[in-house]
C-alpha cells in the first residue's frame, strides 16, 4: 500500500530576506493543547511539570525546558510545543497540525509586526518568554519573543499563504 | 524671486517639473508653491464657485486656494496642496477646475452672475417642472462643481498602515516641541516626535529669529541631532497626527519622500501621554477683493522668504493689526524688497520707518485681475491708492486647539490674545504647549515644551529634569480684533468655498443664527481645509449680524481628520485578495491541477466542480458528477466544516443543553445528527456529532456558521453554564476530512484501512480511530449525499497526499472528484438542509424537526420556540418542490403563488430556497417554504421571479424526492 | 477604543466583539413565563450614562467579559471575566 506523504502548512513559501530581517517557517513539532478541566489547575500544572519540566504558563507568559515550550494560548489554555502529553484532569488535543508556524527574526523586529498587529510589542513591554493571542492582520495568531531578537507567529494552517503574504509585505514596508 | 543665501536646500540641486505643461525649475527641497512663486507665477487655480483667479495665500497644510492635481492614471492625486507638495524630477503638476485654461476659464461667467449664485442659491432655484431637475439642472450643476477630479484607474495598493506606541506622543518639532523631545527623551522615556513637514523646526525656520545665540535654523539642526542620537527618540519628518480618540489613541498620517516605495502610512499610536505642539495658524482680514493672487497672510510671506529664499513679488505691501506683522517688512527689507506701505488698523503705533507707515487705515479694494496691481486704502477720510504685486494680510494668530477638541469638547476664547484656546484636560492624557497653547513668545515656547513634557512624564511615573531654556525672544502680543472692512462688494471669508461677508449676514437675515446652521447654509468652513483660515473671521461677522459676543456664538463641532486622510492609506493592504484572509484546504493545490474552477465559501475556496475533456459547460459536469456518486463512488474534499473537539465528565450535559435532542445517551463509537437553536427558537445551525469516548465528543458545524457556533459555545460555557465542566477547543485545521460517496464506497475505504469494516463492524452512524493508508486517522459513518457513505479524517499533514490516493482510488473504481455543484445537487435530492434553509428566520417546527426538540430537558431556544406565533398553519413550512413540465426551470428567491392568483406581494405564500437539476430524476428540484405546506402535498402552485423574468408551474411535493426511505444509506 | 481585558491586557477593540447587555447572563428559568423570556430575548434598556455590556475577546483569548461603560463619556469603568 502506498505511504502518505507529509507536507508542512508553509509548505511552498520560501524564506524572505529583507532589510536585514528573515522570515522562515518554524521546523514541525509535536503540539498538543492543554484545558485544565474545573479546579485542576494546580494538578494538571504538576502533571505537566513530571512529564514535560514545565509547568503550566501564567496569562501572557511562557514556561520552557530545552526545546519544550507551554506557550499560554487563551483563558486556561496552553499550547505545548514539543510533545502531546497524556495528562489526568486535562482536556488534551492534539494540534500538531492545526497550526502554520513562522519564525521572524532581526534587529528591532517588533517593527515589522507593528505593520500588521495591534499589541505593543516592544521589548520592553513584550520581553523574552513573553506571548499574546492577538490579530495578525485580521487572522487570529498567537505571537511569542522565543529570543531577543526573534518573535514566533503561529496562525491557522489554512491561512498559512496569507499570513507569509502580510509578513512579506509587513517587511519590505518597515524596511522603507 | 529667488533671494541669494537663503533656500530649501543646495542651490545647485536643481528639479525640473510641469505645472499644465509648462516646465519648472526648483530647488531640491522646493514645494510646488514654493518653486512656482520664485518662477514668478502667481496663478494657481481658480475659484471653487465663482472661478475667480487664485493664488497661494499660505505657507503650509492650511493652505485653501493653491490645490492641484499631481500625477496621471492610478497615481493621479486631486486636491493636494502645493504647500505642501515636494518638488521630484519629472512630477506633473496640473491647476484645477478651469478650461480651457487657467489663464482663460469659460466658467468665470459665474464670477459675473455672482449675485444670483450667493450662499444657498440653489434651495431657491432651479425649480419648475418634474425631470427638470434630472435631466437639466443637476447633470450641468455636476459638470461646473468640483475643484479636482480622479483617474478612474484603479488605484496601487502600495501604501501601509502600521501601530505604535510610546511613553509621550510630541505632536509638532517646533521650539516647544523640541525642548518637549528633549526633556523627555533625556529622561529616557520613550518618545514620539511627528512633524508635518519635511524638516523640523516650525516658525524657528520661518522667522528670522535667535535661540540661545545661535540663528533659529542651528539650534534647530543641533537639537535634532541630539534627538536622532537617541535610541529611545523615534522622529517622523511629513507626519502629520490627524485626530485624538479614545484610550489615548492618535491618527496620524506619514507621507513617504517624492519616490519612495511607501507613499503613505496611516498610524495609529497609543500614548501613554502626548503634548501638542502644533502652533497656531495666522488669519486674514475680510475686504473687498481680498481674493486676487498675490494677497497671503503675512506669516506666509516669511515663511516662503526664510524657509524657501522666494520672494512672491517685487513690492510688497502689509495690511494688519498687530505688532508681530511688522516682522514681515522689517525681513523682507533687509532681503532688498520694497515695501510699498505699512498699513494698519490700529492708531497710535510707531511710524518712523524706511517705508511709507499708515496709522488707523484699511484696504477697501483691490485691483489686478490675473493678479494684485493695485491695492485702495482709506485713512480717515482720504483714499490712496498703492500700486504693489503682494500684499501681506495678518488679523491675528489662531492656535492650532483642533486636537484638543475632538472628543467633543469646544474651545475657549481668550479676549486677551482675541482667539480661542483649547480647553483644559478635554482630551485625557494630552496637555498643550507653545503657540498652540495661546503662547506666542519663543521663549514661552521653549518653556512651555519644557515644562509640559516634564508634568507629563510626572504623572506617569517618570521623573524628568527640566533643562535650561535657551535665550530667546519674548515680546508680548499686541493686536486689536478687526475682523473686516465694512463697505460694498464682496470680501472673502472662505477662500476655497467662495464664501463671503455677505453670505453670513443672509445667513442670519434668513435666521439660521446659530454656527453650526451657517456653516451648512453656506458652506463655510466645509472645505478641505475645514475652514482653518475662516472659522473664527466668520463666526466673528456672525455674531456681530445677530447681536452676540463671540464666546456665545461659540464655534462648530471640530472632527477628525485634521488634514485630509486617503481612503489607501486607511485601507492599506486591504484590496483585492488583502480584503480578507484566504483560507486553503489540503487537497486545494491538487484541485487546481485538475482544472476545478474555485469557488468562495465564506473565506474558504472549495472546488465548484472538475471539469473533463469534452464537457462544455458546468452543469455537464455537475450532472456527471453527481451520477458518479449514486452510480460508484465519488470524493469530495469536506474539511472545511467547523470540528470542535468536546471533553469533560460534563461534555454530554453541556451537549443537551445547546442542542435541542439528547447528546448523553449517545453510545461510544456512535454519530449523532444535531440541532442548534438561538435562545428565540430559530435554528443556529446543523451538524453531526461524534462520541469517541466516555467523555469525548466531536462536534461538527456548518463551514458558514463555525465561528459563530464557538462563540455561543463560549458564551454557554463561561456565562450560563459555568458550573459544567466541560472543555472544547476548535480541531478544524488539525484534520484534513473527505467524503467517500456512493455504492462502492465502502469498497474503496476498504482498500486503505488497515483493518477493514463492513456492515456489522461498522453500520451506519459509526465512528471511531482507525489505521487508514498507515496513519492514525477517524472514520465517521455519515452521509450528506444519502448513500452509502464515509467521511475519513487524517492529521491534515497527511491531506494532500490522502485526497490524492483517494480520487486515484476512486477512478480505480470507476468514480472520482466531486465538486460542490454536485454535492448541492445530492443534498437537494435528499431533502438535506443548509444555511439556504436555516437562514435565521425559520424553526425546527418549519424544516419539520420539532421532534427533535427532547421534551424532557431543557435546551437553549426550547422556551421560545414553543410560542404559539412560531407553530402551526399559519407557518411557512418546508416543502419539496417539482415542475409540472420536465423542463420547467426553478430559481431561488423566486416567489409561489396559487395557480390563478396575482404575482404580487398580497398573494404570495412561500418561497424557494434552493434549487438544482437532479440527473437522477431527470427534472428541476427545489427546496421552499410554503404557508402550511405539510398540507399542501400534491398541491399545483405557480413560480414567479419577476427579477429574472421566469415563471414555472409546480408540484408541492416532500422535501425528500429521491430514495425516500434511505435505503441507500444502509447495509 | 481600548479594553482591559483582565488577562490579555489592553487591547485594541477590534480585537472584541460586542454582544449585548449583561442581562444576558442571567436566563430565565423555561417555566417563567412569557413576559420574562419576552424581556430577556428582546426587551433592553437604553441608558444614557452607565451600562453593562457582554463582550466577547475574539480575537485574543477567547473570554467573555463584562465591561462596565458610559455611553454618554465613552468611558470604561471595569472589565471583567464574566465567568466570575
Amino acid at each position: 500500500m502506498a505511504r502518505l506523504q507529509e507536507t508542512t502548512p508553509a509548505a511552498g513559501l520560501g524564506a524572505v530576506e529583507i532589510g536585514g530581517w528573515r522570515l522562515a517557517e518554524a521546523a514541525p513539532v509535536p503540539m498538543a493543547l492543554v484545558m485544565p478541566l474545573k479546579g485542576q489547575g494546580a494538578a494538571v500544572s504538576e502533571a505537566m511539570e513530571q512529564a514535560l519540566g514545565t509547568g503550566f504558563p501564567q496569562p501572557g507568559r511562557t514556561a520552557r525546558n530545552g526545546e519544550t515550550w507551554a506557550i499560554w494560548a487563551g483563558r486556561e489554555q496552553a499550547l505545548v510545543l514539543g510533545a502531546v502529553p497524556a495528562l489526568d484532569g486535562a482536556a488534551v488535543t492534539d494540534q500538531s497540525d492545526a497550526w502554520a508556524m513562522f519564525d521572524l527574526s532581526g534587529p528591532n523586529v517588533d517593527r515589522v509586526l507593528a505593520r500588521i498587529c495591534p499589541v505593543d510589542l516592544r521589548p520592553r513591554v513584550f520581553p523574552e518568554g513573553a506571548t499574546a493571542r492577538t490579530l495578525l492582520g485580521h487572522m487570529s495568531a498567537s505571537i511569542t519573543r522565543i529570543a531577543p531578537e526573534t518573535l514566533r507567529i503561529l496562525v491557522f494552517r489554512s491561512m498559512a499563504r496569507t499570513a507569509h503574504h502580510e509578513l512579506a509585505r509587513a517587511m519590505e514596508q518597515a524596511a522603507f | 524671486m529667488r533671494i541669494a543665501g537663503k533656500g530649501p536646500g543646495d542651490p545647485a540641486r536643481k528639479v525640473r517639473f510641469t505645472f499644465d505643461g509648462r516646465v519648472v525649475e526648483g530647488i531640491e527641497g522646493d514645494t510646488v508653491a514654493s518653486a512656482l512663486l520664485a518662477n514668478g507665477v502667481r496663478l494657481m487655480g481658480r475659484s471653487f464657485k465663482y472661478h475667480r483667479p487664485r493664488g497661494v495665500v499660505t505657507a503650509g497644510s492650511d493652505e485653501p486656494n493653491a490645490l492641484v492635481t499631481v500625477g496621471r492614471g492610478a497615481a493621479q492625486v486631486p486636491n493636494v496642496r502645493a504647500t505642501v507638495q515636494e518638488i521630484s524630477e519629472g512630477l506633473e503638476v496640473r491647476s484645477q477646475n478651469r478650461w480651457p485654461s487657467l489663464a482663460w476659464d469659460a466658467m468665470e461667467v459665474n464670477d459675473v452672475a455672482w449675485p444670483f449664485l450667493s450662499a444657498g442659491f440653489y434651495y431657491k432655484t432651479f425649480m419648475g417642472r418634474p425631470g427638470l431637475w434630472e435631466k437639466l439642472f443637476e447633470p450641468l450643476i455636476r459638470r461646473a462643481a468640483g475643484l479636482g477630479a480622479l483617474s478612474g484607474e484603479a488605484a496601487r495598493d502600495d501604501s501601509s498602515r502600521a501601530f505604535a506606541f510610546c511613553d509621550l506622543l510630541v505632536i509638532g518639532a517646533g521650539p516647544a516641541g523640541l525642548m518637549a523631545a528633549l526633556t523627555a527623551g533625556r529622561a529616557g522615556a520613550d518618545v514620539m516626535l511627528l512633524d508635518e513637514q519635511v524638516r523640523p523646526g516650525g516658525r524657528l525656520l520661518d522667522e528670522d529669529c535667535a535661540v540661545g545665540g545661535l540663528p533659529g535654523a542651528d539650534w534647530v539642526a543641533q537639537a535634532v541631532a541630539e534627538l536622532d542620537a537617541l535610541p529611545n527618540v523615534r522622529r517622523m519628518a511629513r507626519t502629520t497626527v490627524t485626530g485624538a480618540y479614545d484610550g489615548g489613541t492618535y491618527g496620524a498620517l506619514q507621507r513617504g519622500a517624492p519616490g519612495a516605495r511607501v507613499p503613505e502610512t496611516f498610524w495609529r499610536i497609543v500614548a501613554r501621554r502626548a503634548l501638542l505642539s502644533a502652533g497656531a495658524l495666522e488669519r486674514s482680514i475680510a475686504f473687498r477683493d481680498n481674493d486676487r493672487p498675490g494677497i497671503m497672510v503675512a506669516g506666509a510671506v516669511r515663511s516662503f522668504l526664510h524657509r524657501y529664499g522666494v520672494v512672491p513679488g517685487r513690492s510688497v505691501a502689509l495690511f494688519c493689526n498687530n505688532d508681530d506683522a511688522h516682522r514681515t517688512a522689517r525681513d523682507l527689507a533687509a532681503a532688498g524688497v520694497r515695501i510699498a506701505a505699512v498699513i494698519d488698523t490700529r492708531l497710535g503705533i510707531a511710524t518712523d520707518a524706511d517705508w511709507p507707515v499708515l496709522a488707523g487705515a484699511e484696504v477697501i479694494g483691490t485691483s489686478g485681475r490675473l493678479g494684485l496691481e493695485e491695492v485702495t486704502v482709506r485713512q480717515g477720510d482720504r483714499i490712496r491708492h498703492v500700486r504693489t504685486d503682494v500684499l501681506a494680510v495678518s488679523g491675528g494668530w489662531n492656535p492650532a486647539v483642533h486636537l484638543t477638541c475632538h472628543m467633543n469638547a469646544r474651545p475657549v476664547w481668550d479676549e486677551s490674545i482675541a482667539a480661542f484656546v483649547p480647553p483644559k484636560g478635554a482630551v485625557p492624557g494630552l496637555s498643550v504647549a507653545g503657540a498652540a497653547a495661546g503662547v506666542f513668545s519663543t521663549r514661552d515656547a521653549l518653556t512651555g515644551g519644557a515644562e509640559g513634557a516634564a508634568a507629563a512624564l510626572g504623572e506617569i511615573g517618570i521623573d524628568a529634569a527640566l533643562p535650561e531654556i535657551p535665550e530667546a525672544e519674548d515680546a508680548p502680543y499686541v493686536i486689536a480684533p478687526h475682523w473686516l472692512v465694512p463697505g460694498k462688494g464682496r470680501a472673502w471669508l472662505d477662500l476655497q468655498n467662495d464664501v463671503t461677508v455677505k453670505d453670513v449676514r443672509l445667513a442670519a437675515q434668513e435666521n439660521l443664527r446659530s454656527v453650526e446652521h451657517m456653516k451648512r447654509y453656506t458652506t463655510q468652513g466645509m472645505a478641505t481645509d475645514q475652514g482653518k483660515g475662516s472659522n473664527v473671521n466668520a463666526l466673528a461677522v456672525l455674531a456681530d449680524a445677530t447681536g452676540r459676543g463671540i464666546p456665545e456664538t461659540g464655534t462648530t463641532t471640530f472632527r477628525p481628520p485634521y488634514t485630509p486622510v486617503s481612503i489607501a492609506a486607511m485601507g492599506a493592504g486591504a484590496q483585492g485578495a488583502g480584503f480578507a484572509p484566504q483560507r486553503f484546504t489540503t487537497s486545494d493545490a491538487q484541485s487546481r491541477r485538475m482544472g476545478a474552477p474555485m469557488v468562495e465559501a465564506g473565506l474558504w475556496y472549495r472546488p465548484s466542480y472538475f471539469p473533463k475533456a469534452g464537457e462544455a459547460t458546468w452543469r455537464e459536469a455537475c450532472d456527471r458528477e453527481a451520477t458518479m456518486v449514486r452510480t460508484t463512488v465519488g470524493v469530495c474534499d469536506v474539511s472545511t466544516l467547523g470540528k470542535i473537539d468536546l471533553q469533560g465528565p460534563d461534555a454530554g450535559a453541556f451537549l443537551d443543553f445547546v442542542y435541542t435532542n439528547t447528546f448523553s445517551t449517545l453510545k461510544e463509537g456512535r454519530v449523532r445528527y444535531g440541532l442548534m437553536l438561538r435562545e428565540d427558537g430559530h435554528v443556529m445551525d446543523d451538524g453531526t456529532t461524534a462520541r469517541l469516548g466516555p467523555r469525548h465528543f466531536v462536534m461538527t458545524t456548518t463551514t458558514a456558521a463555525a465561528g459563530a457556533v464557538m462563540k455561543h459555545l463560549d458564551f454557554v460555557q463561561q456565562v450560563l453554564r459555568p458550573e459544567l465542566d466541560v472543555r472544547f477547543c476548535s480541531v478544524t485545521e488539525q484534520w484534513a476530512q473527505f467524503a467517500v460517496a456512493g455504492p462502492r464506497s465502502r469498497q474503496l475505504v476498504n482498500r486503505l484501512l488497515e483493518t477493514p469494516v463492513d456492515n456489522d463492524s461498522f453500520p451506519y452512524m459509526a465512528c471511531g480511530a482507525v489505521t487508514v493508508a498507515g496513519v492514525a486517522g477517524r472514520l465517521f459513518r455519515i452521509s450528506f449525499s444519502g448513500e452509502h457513505a464515509y467521511e475519513v479524517a487524517v492529521p491534515a499533514r497527511y491531506g494532500e497526499s490522502l485526497f490524492r490516493l483517494l480520487v486515484a482510488e476512486a477512478e480505480a473504481l470507476e468514480g472520482g472528484a466531486y465538486g460542490m455543484e454536485a454535492l448541492n445537487v445530492l443534498r437537494l435530492e435528499k431533502g438535506h438542509i443548509t444555511h439556504a434553509e436555516i437562514h435565521g428566520r425559520t424553526t425546527a417546527f418549519d424544516i419539520g424537526m420539532d421532534r427533535m426538540i427532547a421534551p424532557a430537558k431543557d435546551c437553549i431556544g426550547k422556551t421560545m420556540a414553543a410560542r404559539p406565533g412560531l407553530l402551526g398553519e399559519a407557518r411557512e413550512q418546508m416543502v419539496g418542490l417539482r415542475p409540472v413540465r420536465r423542463d420547467g426551470r426553478f430559481t431561488a428567491g423566486a416567489f409561489l403563488f396559487a395557480e390563478d392568483a396575482p404575482a404580487d406581494s398580497d398573494h404570495q405564500q412561500g418561497y424557494l430556497t434552493s434549487v438544482g437539476h437532479s440527473p437522477a430524476l431527470g427534472h428541476a428540484l427545489a427546496l421552499g417554504f410554503l404557508r402550511n405546506g405539510r398540507a399542501r402535498m400534491g398541491e399545483r402552485l405557480r413560480m414567479v421571479d419577476h427579477l429574472r423574468g421566469v415563471e414555472t408551474l409546480c408540484v408541492v411535493s416532500d422535501p425528500v424526492a429521491f430514495d425516500p426511505e434511505g435505503g441507500r444509506l444502509r447495509g | 477604543m481600548r479594553l482591559r481585558c483582565p488577562l490579555c491586557g489592553e487591547r485594541d477593540i477590534r480585537e472584541f466583539s460586542y454582544t449585548g447587555a449583561a442581562v444576558l447572563a442571567h436566563r430565565p428559568a423555561p417555566d417563567s413565563g412569557e413576559a420574562a423570556w419576552d424581556d430577556y430575548v428582546h426587551l433592553r434598556e437604553n441608558p444614557a450614562g452607565e451600562t453593562r455590556d457582554l463582550w466577547y475577546h475574539v480575537s485574543g483569548c477567547g473570554a467573555w467579559l463584562v465591561v462596565t461603560r458610559d455611553t454618554v463619556s465613552h468611558a470604561v469603568h471595569t472589565v471583567e471575566l464574566a465567568a466570575q
